[in-house]
């Protein structure tokens, strides 16, 4: 590499708080990728927001969402409705989640976005591109490690394949 | 039993429905291209059907346009400067060029970039280059159109439009009814329930593609049998359920239908209960604002009405959601379902955050619309791996096509597939 692009420019501060969400991002997909949505509801904080949302819709700031829970409790009735009550064929995610931009760090709370995409794969069959995005996400700093108060995933996939049943 | 596949028929032959009813619907019906092919002639671009192509509010203003479809075809939906809509066919009367790509946008006027034909907001053919010819520095004019060239009669293709309150439908068909006579005496008193005039806001968009023949999805929602089975969030908290007060209605053709009913207290009742894996008697919401239900003025009885407007459209109440759902097909065997939610602007920010929170129950993520797409596509599967031999049974409550007072019944599958075969004489 010819030039270094503003290695300077970033405080440590920022440095730890890059590596704190990567991390933190790491941890998500795979507990999502494994199926443990119980695990997935403790990333969260009590009053979180979580919402997956068309790019169509968050560009022309209309509100509906595909999925939109607004507290630790919603997300749990999420988690039993894909455990228990919703009928659906099975298939395997594979999260890919870019390297966070860290866009502020009070000392309390981190905001960031990451791009992410989703890969699906049904039993017997290839694997499809199926969720394509970027995460607008609020952290809250809960003593060693991170808490999502809010997780924004705006996806730019025009067309759901089928359903969406597990969290992205 | 047979269990090899059926040969395929001759190419130039349509298949034969070999019984008089419509209560067993041969798997052909959602598989083959060339029935695919009719449909889309005389259920989408004929026979005086009415389609859905948008709700007045998502374009408020002169010059507002959108992309939607009537069957396959795309078509530019735009309102005008006096207010009242134009629908125009996505296609260039002079190449056949799809020409607007822009999903959603405010024009003036339509130009297609490969030869800036121009065209009105109503599809008139407002100019194009070199018409004349181009005259060289000698005064020689050198190529243009034909002298008999007639700009009126290489406009865009122009549908007939019936806006009816909010709600915006178009066909090919020139020679079609009114649109209040497409949905019958019967229908339009449901549809007047929901849009009486009052102003429409729009909540926003999901859209999803289903691997499935288009009727499943409006067989689905003329399927009163499922929802309390197949749902655990209808039965388990008395949304849709065998022992709730219902009613069937249909129009006089048996095309369009309303399934009508009255939210219960849910919990367990032996009748509709017992048995049904999908009951969940201790399951209680962590969060009950998913299902803050509050009755609005205008239900006069009725929690829910789900109607299907054939071919193109369903319109949900379900409790405080509201949505359209627009079907649209793409070949035998897949279809885009598009969900418009929408509220009204009488509504206060409570009511809108309520309709929002129990979206959560619909669309292609919903607590209960999701597992509808799942089952769609796991029909076709099981239609496509039988071939032509199979038949699909509906014969809960009967052979024939009544209005029924109960829930027990695919009465309005048999309706639809009654109508289904008169148009497409099969």
């Amino acid at each position: 590499m010819s030039k270094l692009i503003r290695p300077q420019a970033l405080p440590l501060s920022v440095l730890e708080a890059q590596y704190y969400v990567d991390q933190f991002n790491a941890t998500y997909g795979d507990i999502l990728d494994r199926g443990d949505y119980d695990a997935w509801v403790e990333l969260f904080t009590e009053d979180c927001l979580y919402k997956v949302i068309p790019r169509e819709n968050h560009d022309a700031g209309l509100p509906l969402a595909t999925m939109a829970l607004e507290s630790r409790g919603m997300l749990k009735d999420r988690a039993y409705g894909i455990t228990t009550t919703l009928f659906h064929a099975p298939y395997y995610q594979r999260h890919v989640i870019g390297v966070a931009q860290i866009l502020n760090d009070n000392g309390s709370e981190i905001r960031a976005t990451a791009n992410y995409s989703v890969f699906r794969t049904k039993p017997g069959s290839v694997s499809e591109i199926y969720n394509v995005g970027r995460y607008l996400d609020l952290f809250l700093r809960e003593g060693a490690g991170l808490k999502l108060k809010e997780r924004v995933c705006v996806f730019d996939s025009e067309m759901i394949l089928n359903s969406m049943i597990y969290p992205i | 039993m047979n269990i090899a596949p059926s040969p395929l028929p001759p190419l130039d032959t349509l298949p034969t429905w070999q019984d008089a009813g419509s209560s067993r619907i041969p798997f052909w019906a959602y598989t083959d291209p060339q029935v695919y092919r009719r449909e889309l002639e005389r259920m989408f671009y004929g026979h005086g059907h009415w389609c859905y192509v948008a709700l007045e509010a998502e374009l408020p203003k002169f010059g507002d346009y959108k992309i939607s479809y009537v069957g396959e075809r795309q078509v530019i939906v735009v309102r005008e400067r006096d207010g009242s809509l134009n629908v125009v066919e996505n296609r260039c009367a002079h190449r056949g060029v799809r020409f607007c790509q822009k999903p959603r946008g405010n024009a003036r006027s339509f130009v297609c970039p490969y030869h800036q034909w121009t065209y009105k907001l109503n599809g008139d053919l407002a100019g194009l280059p070199f018409r004349q010819g181009v005259k060289k520095d000698d005064g020689e004019v050198q190529g243009g159109m034909p002298a008999d060239f007639d700009m009126k009669q290489h406009g865009l293709t122009k549908l007939k439009v019936a806006v009816y309150n909010g709600l915006v439908f178009a066909t090919f068909d020139q020679d079609a009814p009114s649109f209040e006579e497409y949905i019958g005496a019967d229908v339009l008193p449901w549809l007047n329930r929901i849009f009486d005039g009052r102003k429409l806001t729009i909540l926003g968009t999901n859209r999803q593609r289903i691997p499935g023949n288009w009727k499943l999805m409006m067989e689905n929602i003329k399927d009163p049998y499922h929802p309390g089975l197949l749902h655990t969030w209808f039965v388990t908290f008395g949304l849709w359920r065998a022992d709730q007060q219902s009613r069937m209605v249909m129009d006089e053709h048996g095309r369009h239908a309303v399934m009508i009913s009255q939210r219960n207290a849910g919990g367990e009742a032996k009748a509709v209960t017992e048995g049904v894996t999908s009951f969940k008697k201790d399951m209680a919401l962590n969060d009950m604002r998913l299902l803050d239900v509050v009755p609005e003025y205008w239900w006069k009885g009725p929690t829910v009405t789900m109607i299907t407007l054939f071919p193109s459209v369903i319109i949900q109440q379900q409790v405080n959601s509201l949505s359209t759902r627009h079907i649209v097909p793409s070949g035998p065997d897949s279809f885009d379902f598009v969900w418009t939610h929408f509220g009204f602007e009488e509504d206060d920010e409570e009511m809108t955050r309520r309709r929002l929170r129990q979206a959560n129950l619909f669309g292609p993520a919903g607590f209960v619309s999701a597992d509808d797409g799942e089952v769609i596509e796991f029909s076709q599967s099981g239609f496509r791996q039988k071939g032509a031999d199979g038949a699909t049974l509906c014969e809960l409550d009967g052979r024939g096509v009544a209005p029924t007072q109960h829930m027990v019944t695919e009465t309005l599958i048999r309706g639809m597939y009654g109508y289904w075969r008169k148009v497409m004489e099969l």
